[in-house]
């Protein structure tokens, strides 16, 4: 609604999921030019500029460089900004950064939900992840109060919510308090949704941690799934050319092997294309008119899966080339005995010849990470070490990406005296979370301890193995990490499920620092239809990885559930770990 | 998977492939008509107006094919059966026409009353509560100290982020610096929420005080030092570097930072000889191996490796040669080891691979010692393509039997192969192996005696 002719700045972010949902004919509605935000446009002849953008201080930045330079130069044109996806007290960003022109009008898109697939919704936020866990900024919890609104306006209400997690509870006290104040259309409407389970990242990062096995899951971590689409290079298409596929339930092919432990998918693979041959080979012996229909019916089809089966058999071997080349095995060893407890000295020199061979800057971090959170900190004499050989394998200015890893307790160093703890969890039991909250506080920054080992043994989440664990007919979600560990997220959410509480959990929720809650609404308690009680809505504050994913299908599928995902983003651990590094400005 | 692939290419002639189903995309892969690819259009055409749009159109539509782009966008609806509303973010042009959805859709323009504040008596907590619903609310009415802390906590408790910050800059325009720090140093939400602020607007003074006030000396520091990622002039960074030495870091960061000046230092040193003798032509090693990059601003394993490539032999004395940057920092023998093992080996110089790991005892044996485990050794020999009997030798001194094994068995040093068999007294190994070496060669003869001998 900003009549005439117009360039169109949009964010870079933005593109990708407004390629999901809308083409450039639709944008380009009396657009005369579009521009990346980040491009000065050199001339432009345009009366009016209208920015498509997040609401960051950066691009606030570049506006009111645009604008300011139009001022100087003389030039008067209409600006209008729309925020997505929301306009956030703009008066408090504009009134530091916007000359204060009469010609700046704001405005907003409420984007909150990107549907990537049948049962996974992105709010496509990847910064929530630092911004929050790092920067200790609730500026996105008011974007996943208003999405849970949405949904609820769409749905019905939830008749029962679960969480755990500081911001779990934030985003839900928030958007209870904005559904009490709409009274809106959702009262009286009958629940679709049954439940809703609300986790911040922080509550399991191990899992976000682990080198991902289902095939999902490691086509991300090899190739990077953008807004639910991949880029096959040459190297899987076996040409010269790229090709963009759009990786969901429609696609026949993948959505039978996408939840699949790797090892499995191969014997899929050979099985599909056998019956693709025998399909094609019916066509011998057909007379016209079968041959007719043959070809207007079922040829498109087979081409299609023809097509599809290509393409993931290339990706297979392509994967296969990468995680030979850099020891995926002994890795995988490495990380399994992390996870138990076992060998932490052979693990810890493996980590150590794995930086001081460069093999890869993230990969490094990673394990690190794993070992410091699987061993409640690092000894401070591994610490050092580990940090000196790591800085000086990748470069000093990994100082800064050190500093922050311990401020978000992925990587932490042992205190020598561990007496600190001690008090610290003994008066954490005293008093109330928000006491403890503000000790905790006191005591160190915003780390938290990890406790993962008593929470393992707790939960049961290293299956004890009689025999060979069978991938192909997996009998709990541990087959998500090759049979060795059960995703803690994941069984938090099954425990809870299981209990209609947290009632029995109680050590558990301690070890996991609390913030626990559990809320049925009163209106809809008394005639809960049977179907959406089997529907939940998982809700991942941080992001959320294929292989929960897969390893909560796996568990609907058991026992009879149906998960929807709604996360601020998909996530693994390359992109968890890229946003602890600093960048120029 | 190999089975698989050759019956789906053997397909490949019948499915002849016609691309008439397929859509255009661009050079860099994305379908034409595309938001991202548009853009790009947009940008490369305002920066060569000589190179016409044409032209990169038809290079890109001949070259490219993508898959037919499917469905793109989901709607939960197919979740719950029998519902035919549609949710709101089915498509851009649906939430703007259906007015079932206006609700949520984009409120394009609002009534103009909207904007103003027309009444001014709300509370703090109403006024927290207008801006969290994006109403704009004028807080200059919040006066006293009192009034300002209360919005704040009002704010806080009331869990958005960008009210808390909005209320900050409020209260950062018109409280005295110190009377702020010394209310935000009791609440920790808020701070985190100003510290932030003033990071992502560059308000690095400000920031630093508020940093010293609270006593985080070592965030003061690495806030300081973070400055030299926005330096480009390596002389300046090298400067800026020197002067964050004396910063308050930890005694051991305080070492790392030492460091990274040194290195910089010496690789602004070294950089400009190595330029000079590339374009002088006159260096042998320079003129086989053209340097594909320069070496500043590398990480000192990279540096190490660069040396060991290209100066190995210079004398300590130098600050080129690798053993200068082994001793100035303190390298480890694991890792000093490991590189020049690369890089000699990339070079194809076996002679100096032996020299790494030969020792001499005080009898004079020589004997082969390595830091590292052998199969290491090998392994990195073996990825720059070593010579069988540059390889063997090294297998041999796998302590791992098994291992060993394997990895003779792999690279095809038959005579480890055969020999570990012998140690073993496994007659039926060795006979089984008899089949993988070339009939009648000097390795089937070694095994007919072993065998025959026994």
């Amino acid at each position: 609604q900003l009549p005439g002719k117009k360039d169109l700045f949009i964010e870079a972010d933005l593109m990708s999921p407004l390629d999901r949902i809308a083409n450039v004919s639709i944008l380009k509605h009396e657009v005369d030019k579009l521009y990346k935000v980040e491009n000065r446009p050199s001339t432009s002849t345009s009366d009016q500029f209208c920015f498509l953008v997040r609401p960051r201080i950066k691009t606030m930045k570049y506006i009111a460089d645009i604008v300011n330079a139009d001022k100087m130069a003389g030039r008067s044109r209409k600006y209008k900004i729309i925020f997505s996806p929301q306009k956030v007290s703009l008066a408090a960003f504009s009134y530091q950064l916007l000359p204060s022109v009469p010609n700046v009008t704001c405005d907003e898109w409420s984007f909150y939900l990107l549907p990537l697939d049948d049962d996974i919704i992105s709010m496509e936020l990847p910064e929530f992840f630092r911004d929050y866990f790092l920067e200790g900024d609730h500026r996105w919890i008011n974007s996943v109060a208003r999405a849970l609104q949405l949904l609820n306006s769409l749905y019905g209400p939830f008749s029962k919510a679960y969480g755990i997690g500081r911001c779990a509870k934030m985003s839900y006290e928030l958007w209870r308090d904005l559904e009490e104040e709409s009274e809106g259309d959702s009262q009286g409407r009958k629940p679709e949704i049954g439940n809703i389970f609300l986790m911040d990242r922080d509550t399991d990062y191990v899992t976000a941690l682990c080198s991902q096995v289902v095939y999902e899951g490691l086509v991300d971590d090899t190739f990077r799934i953008k807004c639910g689409s991949v880029d096959f290079g040459p190297e899987v298409t076996s040409s010269d050319k790229s090709i963009k596929v759009l990786l969901n339930s429609q696609d026949k092919v993948f959505s039978q092997i996408r939840n699949e432990h790797f090892s499995s998918v191969f014997g899929f693979l050979s099985q599909k294309s056998r019956n693709l041959q025998a399909q094609y080979d019916r066509r011998r012996g057909m007379d016209i008119k079968q041959m007719k229909n043959f070809v207007s019916q079922e040829l498109k089809g087979l081409k299609q899966e023809h097509r599809l089966l290509s393409l993931h058999i290339g990706a297979c071997e392509s994967i296969m080339k990468k995680k030979t080349k850099q020891d995926f095995q002994e890795m995988i060893k490495t990380e399994h005995s992390l996870l138990e407890g076992f060998d932490i000295r052979e693990s810890t020199s493996f980590i150590e010849e794995h930086i001081d061979r460069q093999v890869s800057p993230i990969e490094s971090l990673r394990l690190m990470c794993l070992l410091s959170i699987t061993e409640n900190g690092l000894i401070p004499k591994d610490y050092r070490s580990l940090k000196t050989q790591y800085l000086q394998s990748y470069g000093p200015e990994h100082l800064l990406t050190f500093h922050n890893l311990k401020r978000i307790g992925l990587l932490t160093e042992q205190s020598p005296g561990e007496t600190l703890t001690a008090v610290e969890s003994k008066v954490s039991k005293l008093v109330t979370d928000r006491a403890a909250g503000k000790i905790t506080d006191a005591f160190n920054s915003l780390a938290r301890k990890s406790n993962f080992r008593g929470i393992s043994k707790k939960l049961g989440l290293i299956p004890r193995v009689d025999g060979e664990y069978d991938l192909k007919m997996p009998r709990d979600m541990a087959y998500v990490f090759s049979g060795a560990y059960v995703p803690l997220s994941c069984k938090i959410i099954e425990q809870v499920l299981e209990r209609k509480s947290w009632l029995g959990l109680e050590e558990v929720v301690r070890l996991l620092n609390g913030n626990e809650f559990s809320v049925t609404e009163s209106a809809v308690e008394d005639s809960p239809a049977w179907e959406s009680q089997r529907i939940i809505l998982a809700v991942f504050l941080g992001g959320c990885t294929f292989s929960e994913i897969a390893a909560l299908r796996f568990l609907g599928k058991e026992k009879g559930y149906k998960f929807i995902f709604l996360t601020t983003a998909i996530t693994n651990s390359a992109r968890m770990l890229e946003a602890m590094i600093e960048t120029k400005a | 998977l190999k089975e698989s692939k050759r019956a789906v290419n053997s397909l490949r002639d019948i499915v002849d492939d016609d691309d008439d189903d397929l859509e255009k995309v661009s050079w860099s892969g994305e379908p034409v008509g595309s938001i991202s690819w548009s853009i790009k259009e947009t940008a490369s055409s305002s920066a060569s107006s000589l190179e016409g749009r044409d032209s990169s159109l038809q290079k890109g539509s001949s070259s490219y094919t993508a898959f037919p782009k499917q469905a793109s966008s989901y709607s939960l609806s197919s979740l719950f059966k029998g519902r035919n509303r549609l949710p709101s973010f089915q498509s851009l042009s649906d939430a703007l026409s259906d007015p079932g959805v206006k609700n949520y859709a984009p409120e394009l323009r609002r009534p103009k009353a909207e904007y103003k504040d027309y009444s001014s008596d709300w509370s703090p907590k109403d006024t927290v509560r207008r801006m969290q619903r994006g109403k704009v609310c004028s807080l200059e009415r919040f006066r006293s100290l009192q009034d300002k802390l209360v919005l704040l906590d009002e704010a806080v408790a009331g869990h958005d982020g960008n009210v808390i910050t909005a209320v900050l800059i409020f209260l950062k325009r018109t409280l005295r610096k110190e009377i702020l720090f010394r209310e935000l140093e009791v609440r920790q939400v808020a701070l985190c929420h100003l510290i932030h602020f003033l990071k992502e607007t560059g308000e690095q003074k400000l920031l630093l005080d508020l940093l010293r006030f609270l006593d985080r000396t070592e965030e003061v520091a690495l806030s300081q030092y973070r400055e030299h990622l926005n330096i480009q002039d390596v002389e300046k960074r090298r400067e800026f570097l020197k002067g964050c030495i004396g910063l308050p870091f930890s005694a051991e960061d305080t070492a790392h930072i030492q460091d990274h000046y040194t290195l910089l230092e010496r690789q602004i040193i070294i950089e400009a000889n190595d330029r000079h003798l590339e374009t002088a032509g006159q260096s042998e090693i320079f003129r086989k191996y053209p340097r594909k990059a320069s070496i500043l601003n590398m990480p000192l394993v990279t540096t190490l490796f660069y040396s060991c490539f290209y100066h190995y032999t210079e004398a300590e004395g130098t600050f080129s040669s690798p053993s200068n940057l082994k001793k100035t920092f303190k390298i480890p023998d694991k890792q000093y080891v490991l590189t020049a093992l690369a890089a000699r080996a990339k070079l194809r110089a076996w002679n100096d691979v032996d020299a790494l790991f030969t020792t001499k005892n005080w009898l004079g044996y020589t004997k082969k010692k390595a830091p590292i485990g052998f199969h290491r050794v090998v392994e990195i020999l073996q990825r720059n393509n070593a010579p069988v009997q540059v390889l063997q030798d090294y297998v041999r001194l796998v302590e791992d039997v098994e291992t060993r094994l394997n990895l003779a068995t792999k690279y095809k040093c038959h005579d480890v192969v055969i020999d570990t068999y012998r140690d073993l007294k496994d007659r039926i190994q060795l006979a089984a192996y008899r089949c993988k070496v070339e009939r009648g060669s000097a390795e089937e003869e070694k095994i007919d005696s072993i065998l025959n001998n026994t």
